[in-house]
């Protein structure tokens, strides 16, 4: 009888894994289906020439997509300028970011409307935000030069988005505005659950507010900073719908990031097996920024 | 706990089968829709398309028309896109010029061939027809005649002192120069010089003006040769000398009507619409100030007997080949290209018809709307002249390296040469491909 209880415990155990796959399977069938399913279709396709359309022949050509366009001049310039917009705009961002959330953290006066008023420009979508920045660039009719003139800096309009060296540092404004929030308020809500007392102890020792910041606050706040690094970089990296709609990659493709080349191969100039392959490659150097990140930043140990 | 499985099998079961089946049923009880997609920018208003839906629907309840409007640089894309899908989610498109070669060997277009009734194919100008036929076959129903015209300010030039507009390019620097002088505007020329597809039009015009050529007889690159290079150098110039302004840059054909109609410029190179829109008191501060001139050419060109330069900008609807409504699809088409709605609606796109510009057609088209008086002996002037971008499944492709040479030229990235040179190269690389 012992070995027959024993044995009816184990069942009940397989009937509860059995109730967990069966819960699951939903969301896994629907992830396999949208997730993994295009992932792995995507790396098969980077492996053909597959020209776009109906009935379209495909061949195999192994590794040439990749070869072609690691060989290619255009692909590692768009790295290198992908990259600066990543670096700038996420270093700007958390920059600000932390300093926003320091400013409400130590709520002074209006501190609700302040967080309030953060939410408004991440809440407005990107294409909106791009097409609102592209106006206020406008050469001819923009707030920025109208701005630039009442001030006396300008004695005649720029046309901003022409100028090579200008336009991708522009972008980067346009992008630190609307993505400045989401860091701010990540860091914020780490901000309060950061003990008072910690503060006030070194307070108690003689620490100044500079060093309490960097030497207790920013310690702690390591992981949330993480978090929005993580996210923020590999967003920031992929980053294709405020440049297609504010300089659509111009002017002579001084703003064309690693994602739009992607999309021009994919849908302008109908390589599909061409963009495969550079979608891997973004997708290899998302994993490499993140990796390096939990490699440096990640302590679980500490934090505990 | 068994019954419990079964049922929650059963129940995922029903939604899974409900879901694939909610997939699968597109065939309505009631009337047809079709989905158009087309350009909010050269050509008629969304508004007026519209109205022309309406009016078909009123005639055929059996069907009804969902159009959706786009900035003419993403139609293309949005095309590929929407044939990705099954069935695709346009039933027609606008099918630009440049477009057909490559649409059709990615099997997109239907073959309408046999549709074509005698009087649409002998009452259309043969140069419509040209735009949507390949090897013997029709892919498309014409819908758009358009080429880039000349455009100026008559009280600018006549404040300036100035008689009569340009015939040269070097006459127009001239020109342009008196009225900067004189403060009228700080800029006297607006281009559509972005890294579109406006960019490569503006430079055939300019390329053409100075006896070159995209291609030559064999096929090969030759705008890089000495007259491709003088026109693309000519053009950094205009900009160098503060006389094209140097927005034009980043502008495609709706920031250079919106600059024109604003008497921001006295010289401007658009599509036909932007002589409308400079009319259109509700936005335009120079009402009745607009005129048209034939597109002037270089002087070496002129002495080398070039008598005219333009672009061919038409456009024409096709069927997307795997529509499941390709009859409804095409009574609509045929509704849009007929002579009457044609006519009736030629404010700002003059008719397919060649037939409406023949004997007392053309009083009649002339009398059709107040703005046709002018735009019809402009266009009869500046049609002849409409030079066509090369006819090549690569093009967009290949376009987009002549804009990048372009672009590289005008920011000063790179010398026009070097930068023509480039483009060439990477043509040469794609017709072998």
């Amino acid at each position: 009888m012992a070995t027959n209880s024993i044995k009816r415990r184990l069942t009940l155990r397989e009937q509860d894994v059995r109730t967990a796959w069966l819960l699951l399977a939903p969301s896994l069938l629907i992830m396999l289906g949208v997730t993994l399913w295009p992932v792995i279709s995507t790396f098969i396709l980077s492996f053909f020439h597959a020209p776009t359309g109906i009935n379209q022949v495909r061949t195999f050509v192994g590794f040439v997509n990749y070869i072609e366009m690691l060989r290619d001049q255009l692909f590692w310039e768009t790295i290198e300028r992908t990259l600066y917009f990543t670096l700038v705009s996420v270093g700007l961002e958390l920059t600000l970011g932390l300093a926003i959330a320091q400013l409400i953290h130590s709520r002074p006066w209006g501190w609700k409307f302040l967080r309030f008023s953060l939410i408004i420009p991440w809440a407005v979508p990107t294409i909106v935000n791009g097409a609102m920045w592209r106006w206020i660039y406008s050469a001819d009719f923009g707030a920025l030069n109208g701005l630039l003139m009442q001030l006396g800096l300008i004695d005649h309009y720029v046309p901003w988005l022409t100028l090579p060296d200008m336009a991708m540092n522009l972008v980067i404004v346009a992008d630190v505005w609307h993505t400045m929030p989401f860091v701010a308020l990540v860091l914020q809500a780490a901000l309060a659950g950061v003990p008072e007392d910690l503060d006030e102890a070194a307070a108690v020792d003689g620490a100044n507010a500079w060093q309490r910041f960097w030497k207790i606050r920013v310690p702690l706040l390591r992981p949330a900073i993480l978090v929005a690094l993580i996210v923020r970089t590999v967003d920031a990296f992929r980053v294709f719908d405020i440049v297609y709609i504010i300089t659509s990659g111009g002017p002579a493709y001084k703003t064309l990031t690693i994602t739009y080349l992607t999309y021009l191969n994919s849908f302008a100039f109908g390589k599909q097996g061409t963009g495969a392959a550079l979608s891997f490659l973004i997708s290899t150097f998302t994993i490499i920024m993140a990796f390096v990140y939990i490699k440096f930043l990640y302590h679980p140990e500490e934090t505990q | 706990m068994r019954t419990m499985y079964k049922f929650a099998l059963i129940v995922l079961a029903i939604v899974l089968f409900a879901g694939v089946a909610g997939c699968a049923s597109r065939q309505p009880a009631g009337p047809v829709t079709i989905h158009v997609l087309t350009m909010d920018q050269a050509g008629l208003k969304p508004a007026e398309i519209d109205q022309i839906a309406r009016e078909f629907e009123a005639k055929n309840p059996d069907i009804k028309i969902v159009m959706e409007y786009q900035s003419y640089d993403f139609i293309h894309d949005k095309i590929v896109t929407g044939m990705a899908a099954n069935p695709p989610a346009y039933d027609a498109a606008m099918l630009d010029v440049i477009w057909p070669d490559e649409f059709i060997k990615a099997g997109y277009l239907l073959d309408v061939t046999d549709r074509l009734t005698p009087d649409m194919k002998s009452g259309m100008f043969p140069a419509s027809w040209n735009g949507v036929t390949r090897n013997g076959k029709v892919y498309g129903m014409p819908w758009l005649m358009d080429v880039k015209y000349f455009m100026y300010n008559k009280d600018m030039l006549q404040k300036a002192g100035i008689a009569e507009p340009p015939k040269t390019w070097e006459e127009l620097v001239e020109q342009a120069k008196t009225i900067k002088e004189q403060g009228t505007v700080e800029y006297p020329i607006i281009w559509s010089w972005n890294q579109k597809e406006g960019v490569v039009c503006d430079y055939a015009v300019l390329l053409y003006g100075n006896g070159g050529e995209f291609v030559d007889k064999d096929g090969k690159p030759a705008f890089n040769n000495e007259k491709g290079v003088q026109a693309l150098t000519w053009m950094k110039q205009t900009i160098d000398d503060g006389l094209s302004n140097p927005s034009s840059v980043s502008a495609d054909e709706n920031a250079v009507r919106d600059n024109f109609i604003a008497g921001e410029s006295a010289f401007a190179v658009n599509w036909l619409f932007q002589y409308s829109d400079s009319n259109d008191a509700s936005k335009s501060t120079i009402v009745g100030q607009a005129a048209f001139s034939p597109m002037p050419v270089f002087q070496a060109g002129a002495d080398a007997g070039v008598k005219g330069s333009s672009v061919d900008g038409s456009s024409a609807f096709a069927i997307m080949a795997t529509t499941p409504y390709p009859d409804q699809t095409w009574k609509f088409l045929t509704y849009l290209a007929s002579n009457e709605v044609q006519t009736k609606y030629s404010a700002e796109m003059l008719p397919v018809w060649k037939v409406d510009f023949e004997g007392e057609a053309l009083e009649k088209l002339k009398a059709a709307t107040p703005n046709n008086p002018v735009t019809v002996p402009a266009f009869l002037a500046q049609f002849p002249y409409a030079y066509e971008r090369p006819s090549v499944p690569y093009y967009n492709e290949a376009s987009a390296a002549l804009q990048l040479a372009i672009q590289e030229a005008l920011t000063g990235v790179k010398s026009p040469q070097q930068a023509l040179d480039d483009a060439a190269a990477k043509w040469v690389k794609l017709a072998g491909q």
